[in-house]
């Protein structure tokens, strides 16, 4: 009997090398004859440029180009880039529109050439009203960040969006499920709550970079660490003007990605920069530069729910804005797929939602570990605990009597299905020993825990291609397009064709993304690829597997039924058997050729009916993750130490269970970070707390002494059908619950509630005070 | 010294390796192709750029080259190589101390300095020892079980 791949806690296949540090990442990447770039950045946070003056940059020993907008003009045959809008120029032209913006590129022989010159250039600029508070920046009067917006045509989904003169809301999404100001009306108990996040950053350890260089007929080559290939050649043929096949973008192992690096970065600038100078430009940005690069949105929301006497939420307004900065990337798509959750995991008879993405002069923000989610489950799972506890319910008990269970209706109008919600909620419950009481903490310390459950809807609808190609020795080698950033897609991808082949995983190869050979796929993020692209390998695969035997059949004289595949070989009924080396010698006349599989996947999706935003098939999944969390409060200093960090996910089937419960850890200690620390603070528009050293993310202190994650490998029929081996995704799961957890588990130490990220000891200590002064204690 | 080159010895190799009085120490390594030793911060915080100067975890990226001339570096290429992996990266592999791998050449540095000091750490100075390394990914968990592994491996050697 072969023995079974999906299900294996194979260490990843790349392990050596990374241990080692020979493991290939951009960052190591040189080009010979390369240029080095620096980036002039904005000083304004918004400013009509006048002139930008270059002369002593130039003089600068080493020092070959500054390159400027007008430069890249010239090359280009569009001037914004965007996934949702195309809103971004490659360098500033008419205005700046953050402090951070790129305003010209100097190029020179080397780094240091290229940083001192870069302090040369002089940029002069008329300064415009800013405006930065994203709910400010909804008023009739604000300083308009844009004057004029063009939506972009890269998603389906996002069709609707319109080109927009007038106003800094670049999408307004609305979702209306029966009638909820009515049901409010008539509720016994109506709760109203704002919540606040801040902007955050994503910091992964490997900062980005990019190459880029013209080869034969023009073609153009970008090195990127870059979670989302496939984009980015489609972004830069439109830019360009040229047809995909002209444009190369690979990658290789990333150092971590977490939303940052899915749309264009570096890579059209390296491209202009390539083709103006003809060189290999090469840009590696500062850790300080992708804080305003890219963030993650802050939020303001709003909940007004109704309750009925027995308990039941029967109504839920949410008013969400996103802070998407002066570039909307793609935060038009987090507003409006997270938008549609946040009314939480509950169900709910009436649901309104209006969820709107915001300009502002603040670097731009996009995806981040959750697209959203853990800004919306802060604020649900927050007022959630707030109801339970003004109705003298227990928070999980509230929780369970109104959880959304398979087979009742979403806000959406989807029927729920294949969804642990209730199972993750009773994971928890005894995992968290719920029911035995808390050992309280000696004065000045008090203890407390508590519990938050999120949803997510996985990103749909979107593509995912594979191919699966054996070799003339009977090796496997896979192409896709789904970057490795750590997440052990590699590893997964190997365990499953090979599940199909009936071989090991181990002698699998998975190819890096590389455009020129990897087939298309809609992008390495919101935990879609293992499930896409995994459906994609399984029918590429299949198919390969068909291909095998029929061609084992032949050379065995017998028909193609009456065979299977075992251990890697072509297996008669008779006991023969062909080893896949044989078969290709049989099939090709010499140990040669090649078998090629083919998968495609795309999910049903339904589009949502404008406006109230229902369909009948909203996503091709869904996600669950829940946190439990014991805390203690110091309630001298308002230090809050999260003793214990529990973790619950729905996976569906554990491809590598190894690999799902350290990801589901990883981004629990990360929203973590967004929990306790991380917070980006801006003056009049200037980032105060650029990099590591003044912006705390978690370090091996921080980490919980308790941390643990279980999941819950549900097994639902039509999903099974549907999913590859029944798994789902989880490389976000782990974020959902924990901000709201935190905070609950601080109320139940200290009866403060926070209402805003993060829970510093400030934060904390003023409402402990503000609360001893007769305040809210909620 | 010169004032354009340093003398170093490299994972055991005498080398010569051109430096200017400005350069880090990161600046001269990566010339050198050492992949390992890797900028994220720039500031000496996170420990990404580890190198071990004299058996001393160093943050390369803010110190002069020059200050490291005449001394023994070590990276983690020094230690181990693809199918001869020593065992601090071992018991990494074993216990998957990483994600992206990133920091983790740093880690395995850090982690060989504390375990050549104190062969039988607690967890507790575990954590305090690498608490100067950060991971985005949060494999801490992890890399606190690969070091413990790392100890008993060697334990078992000695
Ligand atoms: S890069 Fe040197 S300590 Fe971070
Ligand atoms: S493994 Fe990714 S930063 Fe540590």
């Amino acid at each position: 009997m072969t023995r079974h791949q999906v299900g294996r806690s194979l260490p990843r296949l790349e392990g050596e090398a990374k241990v080692t540090g020979t493991a290939e990442y951009i960052h190591n990447l040189d080009v010979p004859g390369q240029l080095h770039g620096v980036i002039v950045r904005s000083v304004e946070p918004h400013a009509r440029l006048v002139e930008i003056d270059t002369t002593a940059a130039l003089a600068v020993d080493g020092v070959r180009y500054v390159i400027t907008s007008h430069e890249v003009r010239a090359v280009t045959a569009v001037d914004h880039v965007g996934p949702a809008f195309a809103d971004q120029p490659v360098l500033a032209f008419d205005e700046v529109r953050f402090v951070g913006e790129p305003v010209a590129c100097v190029l020179a022989d080397d780094p240091r050439a290229a940083a001192r010159g870069a302090e040369l250039v002089e940029v002069t600029t008329e300064p415009l009203e800013a405006v930065y508070d994203e709910v400010a920046a909804c008023a009739e009067d604000a300083p308009l960040v844009h004057e004029h917006l063009d939506a972009s045509a890269m998603f389906a989904d996002l069709k609707g969006l319109d080109d927009r003169e007038g106003t800094n809301v670049a999408l307004d999404y609305t979702l209306r499920h029966g009638d909820a100001e009515a049901a409010l009306a008539e509720a016994d108990h109506v709760f109203e709550d704002t919540f606040r996040t801040p902007a955050s950053v994503h910091a992964a350890m490997e900062p980005f970079v990019a190459i880029g260089e013209v080869g034969d007929r023009g073609v153009i080559t970008v090195h990127s660490a870059t979670q989302n290939p496939s984009m980015i050649q489609v972004e830069l043929a439109r830019l360009f003007d040229v047809p995909e096949n002209r444009i190369r973008v690979r990658t290789a192992w990333l150092g971590g990605g977490f939303g940052a690096k899915l749309y264009p970065k570096l890579e059209p600038l390296v491209a202009a920069c390539a083709v103006i100078t003809r060189r290999p430009v090469r840009i590696a940005v500062t850790m300080d530069e992708q804080f305003v690069t890219l963030t993650r949105h802050a939020t303001t929301t709003t909940l007004r729910t109704g309750v009925s006497a027995d308990g039941r939420i029967t109504a839920r307004v949410c008013d969400v804005t996103w802070n998407t900065g002066a570039y909307a990337d793609i935060g038009p798509r987090v507003a409006q797929k997270t938008g549609f959750t946040a009314a939480g995991p509950y169900d709910i008879e009436h649901v309104s939602i209006d969820s709107r993405c915001v300009y502002t002069n603040t670097p731009p923000a996009g995806a981040m570990r959750g697209f959203g989610v853990p800004q919306v489950s802060w604020a649900y799972e927050s007022q959630t605990d707030i109801i339970a506890r003004s109705l003298g319910i227990d928070p999980l008990e509230f929780r369970d009597r109104n959880l959304l269970r398979n087979g009742r209706p979403h806000a959406t109008g989807t029927a729920m299905h294949g969804t642990a919600t209730a199972e993750v909620l009773a994971e928890l419950r005894r995992a968290m020993a719920w029911d035995e009481p808390l050992t309280q903490a000696a004065a000045p310390l008090r203890r407390g825990r508590g519990v938050a459950v999120g949803l997510k809807a996985v990103i749909t609808p979107s593509t995912s291609v594979a191919l699966v190609d054996l070799s003339g020795d009977g090796s496997v080698t896979v192409s896709c397009s789904t970057t490795d950033m750590g997440q052990a897609s590699a590893t997964a991808y190997a365990q499953i064709v090979a599940e199909v082949l009936t071989i090991e995983a181990e002698d699998v190869t998975v190819l890096h993304p590389d455009t020129r050979s990897t087939p298309y796929d809609m992008g390495t993020l919101g935990s879609r690829s293992l499930y896409h692209m995994g459906n994609a390998l399984t029918e590429a695969a299949r198919e390969v597997r068909g291909q095998l035997l029929a061609a084992g059949a032949e050379a065995l004289g017998v028909r193609a039924d009456t065979v299977t595949l075992t251990d890697g070989a072509v297996s008669a009924a008779d006991g023969r058997r062909l080893p896949f080396a044989e078969v290709m010698l049989a099939r090709f006349g010499m140990q040669a050729g090649n078998l090629i599989g083919r998968g495609v996947f795309t999910p049903p999706y339904a589009k949502p009916e404008p406006g109230t935003g229902q369909s009948p098939q909203i996503a091709a999944f869904w996600m669950v993750g829940g946190a439990g969390a014991e805390v203690v409060v110091d309630t001298d200093t308002g230090e809050v130490t999260v003793e214990r960090l529990l973790i619950a996910a729905d996976v569906g089937t554990a491809v590598n269970p190894k690999v799902v419960t350290t990801q589901l850890k990883g981004a629990a200690t990360m929203q973590l970070g967004m929990t306790r620390s991380e917070e980006l603070i801006f003056a009049d528009g200037q980032l105060t707390n650029m990099g590591l050293g003044a912006y705390k993310i978690p370090g091996f202190l921080d980490v919980p002494g308790q941390l643990a994650a279980v999941f819950v490998e549900d097994h639902d029929p039509e999903r099974d059908e549907s999913a590859p081996f029944g798994a789902k995704g989880v490389g976000e799961s782990g974020t959902f619950g924990v901000s709201p957890a935190v905070a609950n588990a601080v109320h139940d130490a200290v009866g403060v509630r926070i209402r805003e990220l993060p829970l510093t000891p400030e934060r904390v200590w003023r409402a402990m005070r503000a609360a001893d002064d007769g305040g809210d204690r909620r | 010294m010169s004032d354009d080159v340093i003398r170093v010895v490299l994972n055991g190799e005498p080398v010569t390796l051109p430096a200017a009085a400005d350069d880090t120490l990161l600046e001269v390594l990566r010339r050198e192709r050492v992949h390992s030793t890797r900028e994220s911060c720039g500031q000496g915080v996170c420990g990404t750029c580890t190198v071990l100067v004299d058996g001393r975890s160093v943050a390369s990226c803010i110190l002069l080259a020059h200050l490291a001339d005449d001394t023994e570096l070590e990276t983690a290429e020094g230690l181990g190589l693809p199918g001869h992996l020593g065992v601090v990266q071992e018991a990494f592999v074993a216990e998957a101390g990483f994600q992206c791998g990133f920091c983790t050449p740093g880690m395995v540095l850090a982690a060989t300095e504390l375990l050549r000091r104190n062969p039988t750490p607690t967890d507790d100075e575990i954590r305090h020892h690498l608490a100067g390394n950060l991971c985005r990914c949060g494999a801490y968990p992890e890399i606190l079980a690969a070091v413990r592994h790392a100890a008993r491996l060697l334990a078992e050697e000695a």
